[in-house]
């Protein structure tokens, strides 16, 4: 049906914008963006929908707008999903090899990765996302591919990232009113993260954050492979509201100076400088203290990338991300943000760019759009992985599209 | 140290940041007089009074009188606003009585005119010649009547603001503690008895050579700015199983809240003396406790050898909490199992607490006591990351002044 499709819609409801990126995939599997559609996302608080006719007003705006641009009709999507539910958690799975000969056969994989994923979860929780680690065969470490080789146990460490069940329903119950179908619902977090960095880059050790509206995630990669991932309630909105409690002015007002004249550290040229608010007659409301609006940005971000380090140093991966962290989402367009984030992770930091897609240079260029584009590549991914053979090209599966009635 | 004042012959240790003990009104020269002088014998003592006679009487070594032809030598007559107006008159001269000193340490009792009025002037004085201000007050008896626990309460908001840090002691808790039978000369030893504890606690973290020594500098940075009041507490127990008995002591001692001021506390600072025969087990067994009880706080630790202790184990412990408006809400929170039960009894019909409850079961409650608004989240479930409520603005959580 859609699998031999070569249109690849990725859409991400994110708290600030609902965007949806299109994408074309030629016959040699090269991926090229030909649309974009984004609309202003009001029904949704810290990556979570608070309002669902709001949000599927919204939607609708994005998808005409998408298809206007790339004309052509989506008829699935990949879907993004976030929240401060989400987690992400490393299990172990174990299986005696019991043939003969003792060789490992697919079966025996196949095995061994169910048994990783049988895992203790609470009740009203459902995995979103595995990601196949390393296997061990006989306790040897590093094995990507074990069948065929001679064991006598085989193992197999799983990334699992799961959330609540019912509030994921919400999403897909959402974008199927709208008459689309779900590809499959992905973390946000690994969808930026496929978007961002080079096969090199996860190679060496690479840590992504993507700081959204509602919600910063994070996930860290080593010897090419997901090691640890995870999901902040926090975002640009808690920056906007730190300011106008702080600063003692309405949301939206808030909003604009934030954008205006925000950064992630202190500057000089902000110390005892003011600004003044004006109402429509320009006459003076208030005056502004850019010192203070600076300083409380500044100790919110900050925070963020401090509990972001903390998190990681009790993974025990400080030291594995080589290739330091990568910045991308609206809340990385900050003033500075790049040597805040150097002081709190002391490592190398670079603003995130969309890699090995090419099209629309325009999206491709945005941090806001790196999780929609990294759902389309995760789309590519998967169409090419099921025209070779199965498995060990992506790495990572999605379960909840086998858990959707598709029609 | 050049910046010496010539009121001050202060015995010069080399390496030692310079004290001074100040003792203000009647209490203030009374807990002065239980210091044994000879354990102090860095520091420089000093007692300001308006009382002429009880001034006479002092055994301090510098006397300051502040004095009013008006007043004709009477003392301020249970007025702070007296005792507040005569010590800003001589703010210069106070000023200059605290130049040089490195640390002044404020000895009063509040609610009585001398030490209510006074204090915080003298505090303001001497954060402004560049001293740590640490001020150790009592609190007046609940017999002593409305009028002087509603002074001693303004007095300590003061001096909250003045001073780096505040330890305070009320004394209607000591109260509670001794025994009923006990003579009145005794009750006024044993809350004196707390206070000179503490100083002689902070005192001896300074001046004693530490195997893992406490600086001048780690003190500033813990307290310097919080304006905050400080819990304290000074054990000591000895024997074989003396770090046991110090940690016992310490979650039940009374000026810890059995141990809740820990909790709440964001920076503590624990100091251990003891003999020669001072054990790494021992330090650890003690530490061990109070990293568990203070799971937020920095916490900066000092040792030191005090061949006089004998097998004696001494712990003092400075908690700081951050300042009040920020406390409010891990208190509320962390009573919430007992507070959200009483609440909810008194107002059954709150609709927002008793939906959020059957949401999510493992959800903290809050009491709406919390001042701060969280804006646009008010409404949303709150992003809480051990223990904190990451909805609140940062800079309140962490207490950050915007002047």
């Amino acid at each position: 049906m859609f699998d031999d499709s070569n249109i690849i819609a990725g859409l991400e409801i994110g708290t600030s914008k609902i965007c949806i990126v299109v994408g074309e995939q030629n016959a040699d599997g090269a991926l090229n963006i030909i649309g974009l559609g984004q609309a202003r996302s009001r029904g949704v608080r810290k990556g979570e929908i608070c309002n669902t006719e709001q949000v599927e007003e919204d939607l609708r705006a994005a998808i005409f707008e998408a298809e206007q641009m790339a004309d052509v009709e989506i008829r699935s999507v990949y879907l993004g999903v976030s929240g401060g539910h989400i987690r992400g958690f490393n299990n172990r799975g174990v299986h005696p090899v019991v043939s003969a000969d003792r060789e490992i056969s697919q079966d025996d994989v196949d095995d061994v990765v169910k048994n990783a994923k049988a895992i203790n979860l609470p009740a009203e929780n459902t995995i979103i996302n595995h990601v196949r680690q390393h296997f061990y065969v006989d306790g040897q470490d590093g094995v990507t591919n074990p069948v065929g080789m001679l064991g006598a146990r085989l193992e197999v460490d799983m990334h699992v990232i799961h959330g609540h069940a019912n509030r994921l329903q919400n999403v897909i119950r959402l974008v199927r009113a709208t008459s689309l179908t779900v590809d499959d619902v992905v973390f946000n977090g690994v969808a930026t993260s496929l978007a961002l960095l080079t096969n090199e880059q996860k190679e060496l050790g690479a840590l992504v954050i993507d700081i959204g509206g509602g919600t910063t995630e994070f996930v860290a990669y080593s010897d090419g492979i997901i090691r640890h991932s995870g999901v902040l309630a926090v975002g640009g909105d808690h920056v906007s509201n730190d300011l106008a409690y702080g600063l003692k002015v309405p949301l939206s007002r808030a909003e604009k100076l934030k954008l205006e004249h925000g950064t992630a550290i202190p500057t000089e040229a902000g110390r005892g400088q003011t600004i003044s608010i004006t109402n429509e007659l320009g006459l003076e409301l208030k005056r502004i203290n850019v010192e203070h609006l600076q300083k409380i940005m500044s100790l919110r971000l900050e925070e963020i990338f401090q509990l972001i380090a903390q998190d990681l140093e009790q993974a025990g991966l400080t030291d594995y991300m080589r290739a330091g962290v990568f910045l991308c989402g609206g809340g990385s367009r900050v003033r500075g943000l790049v040597p805040l984030a150097e002081n709190v992770f002391q490592m190398n930091v670079t603003p995130g760019h969309a890699c090995a897609v090419s099209g629309l240079t325009a999206a491709l260029d945005q941090p806001e759009f790196a999780a929609a584009i990294g759902l389309v590549k995760y789309g590519s991914l998967r169409n090419r992985s099921r025209s070779a053979r199965p498995s060990f090209v992506t790495g990572i599966k999605g379960v909840f599209g086998k858990l959707l009635p598709r029609n | 140290m050049e910046n010496q004042h010539p009121l001050f012959e202060t015995p010069e240790i080399s390496g030692q940041p310079s004290v001074r003990i100040i003792a203000v009104g009647n209490a203030g020269d009374a807990l002065l007089g239980a210091l044994s002088t000879t354990e102090f014998a860095g520091a420089a003592f000093a007692a300001i009074n308006t009382d002429a006679a009880a001034l006479a009487a002092s055994s301090a070594k510098v006397k300051i009188h502040l004095e009013n032809k008006l007043f004709r030598g009477l003392g301020s007559g249970g007025d702070p606003e007296r005792g507040k107006a005569l010590a800003e008159e001589q703010f210069s001269m106070l000023k200059s009585a605290c130049e040089g000193a490195n640390v002044v340490f404020i000895l009063a009792g509040l609610g009585g005119g001398a030490g209510s009025g006074i204090s915080p002037v003298l505090a303001k004085a001497a954060h402004e010649a560049g001293a740590l201000v640490l001020a150790f007050v009592t609190l007046p008896f609940e017999c002593e009547g409305n009028r002087r626990e509603a002074q001693a309460q303004t007095a300590l908001e003061q001096l909250k603001s003045a001073a780096d840090g505040v330890i305070c002691l009320p004394s209607q808790k000591i109260f509670k503690l001794i025994d009923e039978n006990s003579t009145l000369v005794e009750t006024f030893r044993v809350t004196g008895g707390f206070l000179t504890e503490g100083v002689r606690g902070v005192w001896s973290l300074l001046s004693r050579p530490g195997i893992i020594p406490v600086h001048f500098g780690d003190l500033c940075q813990l307290l310097r700015d919080r304006h905050a009041e400080n819990a304290f507490a000074f054990v000591e127990a000895s024997g074989p199983g003396r770090a046991r008995e110090v940690v016992e002591k310490i979650l039940n001692h009374p000026l810890l809240d059995e141990g809740r001021a820990l909790a709440e506390s964001d920076a503590v600072l624990v100091s251990l003396t003891a003999g020669k025969d001072l054990t790494m087990a021992e330090i650890n067994r003690v530490m061990e406790q109070v990293k568990r009880q203070c799971v937020h706080a920095q916490i900066v630790m000092g040792a030191s050898a005090d061949a006089g202790l004998q097998d004696k184990l001494c712990v003092t412990i400075i908690a700081a909490r951050q300042n009040a408006a920020s406390s409010v809400t891990p208190r509320a929170e962390s009573h919430s199992a007992t507070a959200t039960a009483t609440h909810s009894h008194r107002e059954p019909a709150l609709p927002r607490q008793r939906k959020r409850g059957t949401v999510a079961k493992a959800v903290q409650g809050q009491l709406p006591l919390t001042i701060i608004s969280k804006g646009r989240f008010d409404k949303s479930e709150p992003t809480l990351h051990r223990g904190e409520d990451l909805d609140i603005p940062t800079f309140i959580r962490r207490g950050v002044a915007m002047n």
